[in-house]
């Protein structure tokens, strides 16, 4: 799905978490935002997300009108930060839990739903861990079930807060490699927020790079790496 | 740690932990406390019940006096105590889940309560509903009396319990956030279904607490319905209430036995709180990060 981001701005209460920015999302990209602590990203994610509403601008979604979508109709796969898995509940039903959520009418079978989350079980490659809570997985394995239950509902996009924040570095790598792959066969336009340039730069194939609020560049990797727009965006790409 | 090799193993303790000595001091410490404060007075109450024997601690307690006493607070747990708990429930939500000004006003005032003395909590509501206010008397001339009538009863006992399950809800609330609200969101479901799907499961354990306090001082709150019930025997005496005022008419063996029974009831809420733990350890831990 093709998202356009047309002149969003928000403010809480004297802040502002975004100046007007604008921003086109190709079909079936990989988009990193990429900035410092505070620059804006979570808030823009949340925007797409439907989880907080602009101040001012619109969202497009396939050139359609979503700003007053709400957050169910979205159908963005969220993935939280923190992970956010239902802790009262087991991995399978963190996973099916999107699908139990729909109405009757478009409710698949119990059978159908199990069928559906031992693939995603087998997708995300943790194929034996549906009964167990998720206090009793791994930060990684934690983080999978996440992007799992977010692909459940068939989501239009999947949008990401930072990922691979809370992880070592070696499953990072890992993480990285398991999100391309499943972007790659899902075709799903995919964000994700991130403060490690080298993380964007490898992973994604657009970035949007941003500071206090703003858009300060956006391109390819390799163009922004050759070409950097501002000062700001030189700093940090080196940093 | 506990490697017999080691000469003096004492000395590798973690050190988090006492010097023998001080341990056992405080672990005595602690039950002497108990014993004197909490055990001692519980026993007494059940010696003196029982005094002049089974028969006549029975006997007393199958007086109507007694029945309707304790069917009266019975009845006033029984309405009170879910009353509150939906409130308590739509407080908390509503101060955790939200943003607004006077937040704080607010967390202070659910306590309020708790630093107003009982008494004049029920004189309060004597002003407010009495036969010569306004509103009390209107109510009166309408047959619903709310002063010395179970209304102002359970008035009363809901204004003195009302903190007990906000209270438990308002910090496990805040510590959990609004993430897991907002992944069902994300995930389609209504507003509705998230909160009885991940809000109210996840603060079970907290809201169980919160009913069964609020269900124990419902039961023995004294002070405020004393004032506002006007003790009428058989009407609206409620246990606390008639226990003084047998204890008062030097009836020992009645007041002593009206209290065991309001005692063991408290005693019963804390069986059913420790035997829901014991059975629902596994689920407890899970649900616990980390
Ligand atoms: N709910 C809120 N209320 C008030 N201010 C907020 C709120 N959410 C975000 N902000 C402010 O908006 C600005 C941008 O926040 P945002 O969370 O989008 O940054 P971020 O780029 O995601 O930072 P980080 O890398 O630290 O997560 C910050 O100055 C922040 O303090
Ligand atoms: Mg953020």
């Amino acid at each position: 799905m093709q998202i356009e981001i047309d002149e969003i701005s928000k403010q809480f209460g004297t802040t502002a978490a975004l100046h007007p920015v604008s921003l086109s999302l190709p079909s079936g990209a990989l988009v990193a935002l990429l900035g410092p602590s505070g620059s804006g990203k979570t808030t823009l994610l949340r925007i797409l997300g439907g989880l907080e509403f602009p101040t001012s601008g619109r969202v497009m979604f396939d050139g359609q009108d979503a700003t007053g979508l709400s957050v169910q109709d979205r159908r963005a796969g969220f993935v939280f930060q923190s992970y956010a898995l239902f802790r009262h509940m087991t991995v399978f039903d963190n996973i099916a839990y999107g699908l139990n959520a729909r109405p009757r009418a478009s409710r698949p079978t119990k059978a159908e739903i199990a069928r559906r989350v031992s693939k995603l079980l087998e997708l995300i490659q943790l194929p034996d861990i549906g009964a167990r809570y998720p206090s009793q997985l791994s930060g990684g394995q934690r983080q999978r079930v996440a992007l799992a239950r977010a692909l459940a509902i068939e989501p239009r996009m999947l949008l990401l807060d930072e990922p691979f924040g809370a992880l070592d570095a070696k499953v990072r790598k890992e993480l990285r490699q398991g999100l391309r792959d499943i972007h790659d066969t899902t075709g799903l336009t995919t964000v994700f927020v991130t403060h490690d340039q080298e993380e964007a730069m490898e992973l994604a194939d657009l970035v949007v790079v941003m500071s206090m609020g703003r858009i300060e560049q956006i391109g390819k990797p390799q163009d922004i790496r050759a070409r950097p727009a501002t000062p700001f965006v030189r700093e940090f790409i080196t940093a | 740690m506990s490697d017999a090799s080691l000469a003096k193993p004492a000395r590798f303790r973690p050190a988090t932990e006492e010097a023998p000595v001080a341990r056992w001091a405080m672990i005595a410490a602690a039950f002497l406390g108990l014993g004197i404060l909490v055990f001692a007075p519980l026993i007494a109450v059940f010696v003196e019940a029982l005094a002049r024997g089974v028969a006549a601690s029975l006997a007393s307690l199958a007086t109507r006096d007694a029945q309707e006493a304790i069917k009266l607070t019975l009845t006033i747990a029984a309405i009170s105590v879910p009353l509150n708990a939906i409130f308590g429930v739509a407080a908390a939500w509503f101060i955790t889940k939200f943003d607004f000004r006077g937040k704080a006003f607010l967390i202070t005032l659910i306590d309020l309560p708790f630093s107003v003395s009982p008494v004049v909590a029920g004189l309060c509501i004597v002003l407010m509903f009495g036969a010569n206010s306004a509103i009390g008397g209107w109510l009166v001339a309408q047959g619903y009396p709310i002063v010395f009538a179970m209304p102002g009863i359970i008035l009363a006992t809901m204004f003195v319990t009302f903190p007990f399950v906000a209270r438990e809800l308002i910090p496990v609330m805040i510590e959990q956030g609004r993430a897991e609200e907002e992944a069902a969101l994300t995930l389609g479901a209504s507003g509705w279904r998230t909160f009885w799907t991940v809000t109210i499961p996840n603060i079970r354990w907290a809201l169980l607490y919160g009913v069964l306090l609020c269900n124990a001082r419902a039961m023995g709150e004294f002070g405020a319905v004393a004032v506002v019930s006007g003790k009428i025997r058989g009407q609206t005496a409620t246990m606390p209430t008639t226990i003084e005022m047998l204890y008062q008419e030097y009836l020992s063996v009645a007041a002593f036995s009206l209290a065991a029974v309001l005692a063991l009831l408290a005693l019963v809420t804390l069986l059913l709180k420790t035997a829901l733990e014991i059975r629902h350890a596994d689920q407890l831990a899970a649900t616990h990060r980390h």
